[in-house]
């Protein structure tokens, strides 16, 4: 098992390489860089822009090189000091910036996982076992309605009954008192009182799919021959179900691991923007459209590395649960 | 020789072939019909089972000729503010007026008010004057598709009534625009957008899926690899990151063409995964080594024989991507980071539900959310439909 797990993490290095280096790519393309955006802006606002000042930014920032060269200066950086380059519009470093913003998207798609799967799993097996139901046919429904409303979308609409018939403001992680407050357990408690209705917003989009997988894998299961035998010799159908088909019926559930969670960071981020929520979808935007290249890269190029993590974390799981995959391997 | 091939393997499972009886709703002589049927028809008789996917498919016909004559339908211009009638609310449609006569669907005159302590606007009916609702009226000037010029519109109230009333199927925005134009200007850009970028990654798609499908060995597993990398990243941060790359600016038809491409980039991933499971599954069958063994050229073969049984899947699968286009589109325009306005798409339109007071005020500025739903709701329907159709010899 332990080689197992060695290997998948050696094979993870290279895609992170190639993820930061098409990262670094993407970034490069837009015509300019922040400081001609800055110069652009405070030319607009009629200040004077002093040309020298500029030139030794751009210095600083190591502008004027060569693209490989800023590369190789960045990754340097990242990997011998954890130093990820200075924000331009924040005049901060980026990891100074990051980690907090980094740690609620991770909160928030772990948070709406877990919700998908107390959702999915039981609604799923019942939706299978009772198939052409009433709640079968309801819970179709609801999975269309899943699939056909995009995050972003249903905080709208919330944000919209909260304010005109509660009249709250839902957006934000944090009550006021405590937004800059430095971290503690009453902060911490103060925003699961505000996550819970973000991370359902993200678990309705993505529950969806999940239900209608286990539905249709316990579909498949349970008419298999093993089913017929563990019911012929008189098994009750509940333990019947729940120990043998659910258990085959799970492991898409685990294999699609990191794949859910690159879908739920979609959705938070743009879910995240509507709400203004502290995660990193609305500092991505801002750096992007300041061109404040080192904080978006950061962003891309750390929440690609969290898919890569949940990629092994299924491939463990799927491992643990399946020992077939783990002889194999 | 497609065909005929079928035509075996359907003799060779007699069991299918009863169910196909049994769904055509067949007699004896409808028995005879689903012999010589050909694959499209058995594939119509099994998608018409699809309720929800017939209705869908009904609803998607009506928004794509919204969208194709979008100037037709709409009756005012998308652009044209009129402070006047500033966030006015969905208009109602009578038939029925204050004393209990019926007339031809009609609307009243509505009269504005300021509340003097709260300063918010409110439109109320005057009972006693009454627009009738025409269809196929004069209106304002537009060029279909670049073209046609006409002034002729779907329905409309009478010209003389332009200045005093208005008829707001959804209301107005923040500045007086008609959003039931804007909404069916939108579906033109939207709804489009959706269809070309599936087009590029149906190219992308069936190129790299079927040269990683039918060589397989090395080919395949590099295009494997880079599939697994592209969907590693996270699809809506890496479009807003990409989408940020279009120069801002860049003219409107530019950025659409940008945005498909960039759209295109991660869909093509899905694309081809189906292509090459089925080239997988067909490379094996027994038709295809019969062309081989007649001395078949490899292009012949791929084109005449393997393209046209596996098509339907394609079509399958494009129909339940083009949602996806749709929601992905949305998503960047909405944020700002997609097409910008002037442009008009659905996505440009929800921005204004951002602005809290004009979402609270107006909530009708939410309805190109409904109709994204819309669209996604069909297109899922129809591409389930499709998907249960694509092979009607299968059980």
């Amino acid at each position: 098992m332990l080689a197992y797990i060695g290997r998948r993490v050696l094979i993870m290095i290279p895609t992170l390489i190639l993820i930061s280096i098409v990262t670094f790519a993407i970034l490069q393309l837009p015509p300019g860089d922040y400081l001609t955006s800055y110069a652009a802006q405070l030319r607009a606002m009629g200040e004077q822009v002093d040309d020298e000042a500029l030139e030794s930014l751009r210095e600083r920032y190591g502008m004027g090189q060569p693209v490989y060269i800023q590369y190789g200066k960045w990754m340097w950086g990242i990997i011998t000091r954890g130093d990820w380059g200075q924000s331009m519009e924040w005049q901060r470093p980026v990891s100074e910036l990051i980690w907090e913003k980094l740690g609620l998207t991770v909160a928030l798609a772990v948070f709406s996982m877990l919700i998908s799967w107390l959702i999915a799993i039981p609604m799923g097996v019942y939706s299978a076992t009772h198939q052409y139901s009433l709640p079968d046919y309801l819970m179709s429904t609801f999975s269309f309605l899943g699939v056909g409303v995009p995050a972003f979308l249903w905080a709208l609409i919330i944000m919209y009954f909260a304010q005109s018939q509660l009249g709250l403001n839902v957006g934000g992680l944090f009550s006021e008192k405590y937004l800059n407050a430095p971290w503690s357990w009453d902060k911490v408690w103060d925003m699961f009182k505000h996550l819970w209705i973000p991370a359902l917003i993200v678990a309705i989009e993505n529950t969806a799919g999940e239900l209608r997988t286990t539905r249709a894998n316990l579909l498949d299961e349970v008419n298999k021959p093993y089913v017929e035998l563990a019911r012929a010799k008189g098994l009750s159908e509940g333990r019947l179900i729940w120990k043998y088909p659910v258990r085959v019926a799970l492991n898409p559930f685990f294999s699609t691991v990191g794949w859910s969670l690159a879908n739920r960071i979609s959705s938070i981020t743009l879910m995240s923007i509507v709400l203004s929520l502290q995660t990193t979808g609305p500092m991505q935007l801002r750096a992007l459209t300041s061109q404040d290249m080192y904080l978006a890269g950061a962003v891309l190029l750390l929440l690609s590395a969290l898919t890569v993590i949940g990629t092994l974390i299924s491939d463990i799981l799927l491992a643990w649960v399946d020992p077939r995959i783990r002889l194999e391997g | 020789m497609a065909e005929s091939e079928r035509a075996l393997q359907v003799d060779a499972r007699p069991d299918v072939e009863e169910e196909i009886l049994l769904e055509a709703g067949a007699t004896t002589s409808m028995g005879e019909e689903v012999y010589v049927a050909p694959p499209w028809k058995l594939m119509w008789w099994r998608f018409r089972k699809h309720k929800m996917a017939l209705v869908s498919g009904v609803v998607l016909i009506i928004l794509y000729f919204i969208a194709l004559c979008c100037e037709f339908v709409a009756p005012y211009e998308p652009n044209e503010a009129s402070i006047r009638f500033k966030q006015v609310p969905p208009t109602a449609i009578h038939i029925r007026d204050a004393e209990g006569q019926f007339h031809w669907p009609f609307i009243y005159q509505h009269d504005r008010s300021m509340d003097p302590e709260s300063f918010l606007i409110t439109y109320v009916e005057d009972t006693t004057i009454r627009y009738p609702i025409r269809l196929l009226v004069r209106g304002f000037e537009y060029k279909w598709l670049g073209r046609l010029t006409s002034d002729l519109h779907l329905f409309g109230l009478h010209p003389d009534a332009a200045d005093k009333q208005g008829l707001f199927l959804l209301g107005t925005d923040r500045l007086g625009r008609d959003m039931f134009a804007r909404v069916c200007y939108g579906a033109r850009i939207s709804l489009s957008m959706g269809l070309v970028s599936v087009f590029m990654s149906l190219v992308l798609g069936v190129l790299l899926g079927g040269v990683s499908g039918y060589f397989g060995g090395k080919i395949d597993a590099i295009i494997q690899r880079v599939i697994e990398f592209v969907r590693t990243i996270p699809t809506i941060p890496l479009y807003m990151t990409l989408s940020a790359a279009l120069p801002m600016d860049w003219p409107v038809v530019r950025v659409y063409f940008g945005l498909t491409m960039i759209l295109a980039l991660v869909g093509w991933t899905w694309m081809a995964r189906v292509v090459r499971g089925r080239f997988l599954a067909m490379r094996e069958e027994d038709f295809v080594l019969a062309a081989r063994l007649n001395g078949s050229s490899e292009m012949r073969i791929i084109l005449r024989h393997m393209l046209p049984s596996f098509l339907s899947y394609i079509i399958a699968q494009l129909t339940l991507n083009i949602p996806n286009m749709i929601l992905w589109e949305t998503g960047l325009s909405f944020i700002g980071l997609g097409l910008r306005a002037p442009a008009i798409s659905w996505g440009v339109l929800l921005q204004e539900a951002m602005n809290l007071r004009s979402l609270v005020l107006a909530p009708w500025v939410l309805v190109p959310g409904i109709a994204v739903v819309l669209s996604v709701l069909a297109f899922n329907f129809v591409g389930d439909g499709l998907r249960d159709a694509a092979d009607p010899y299968a059980r």
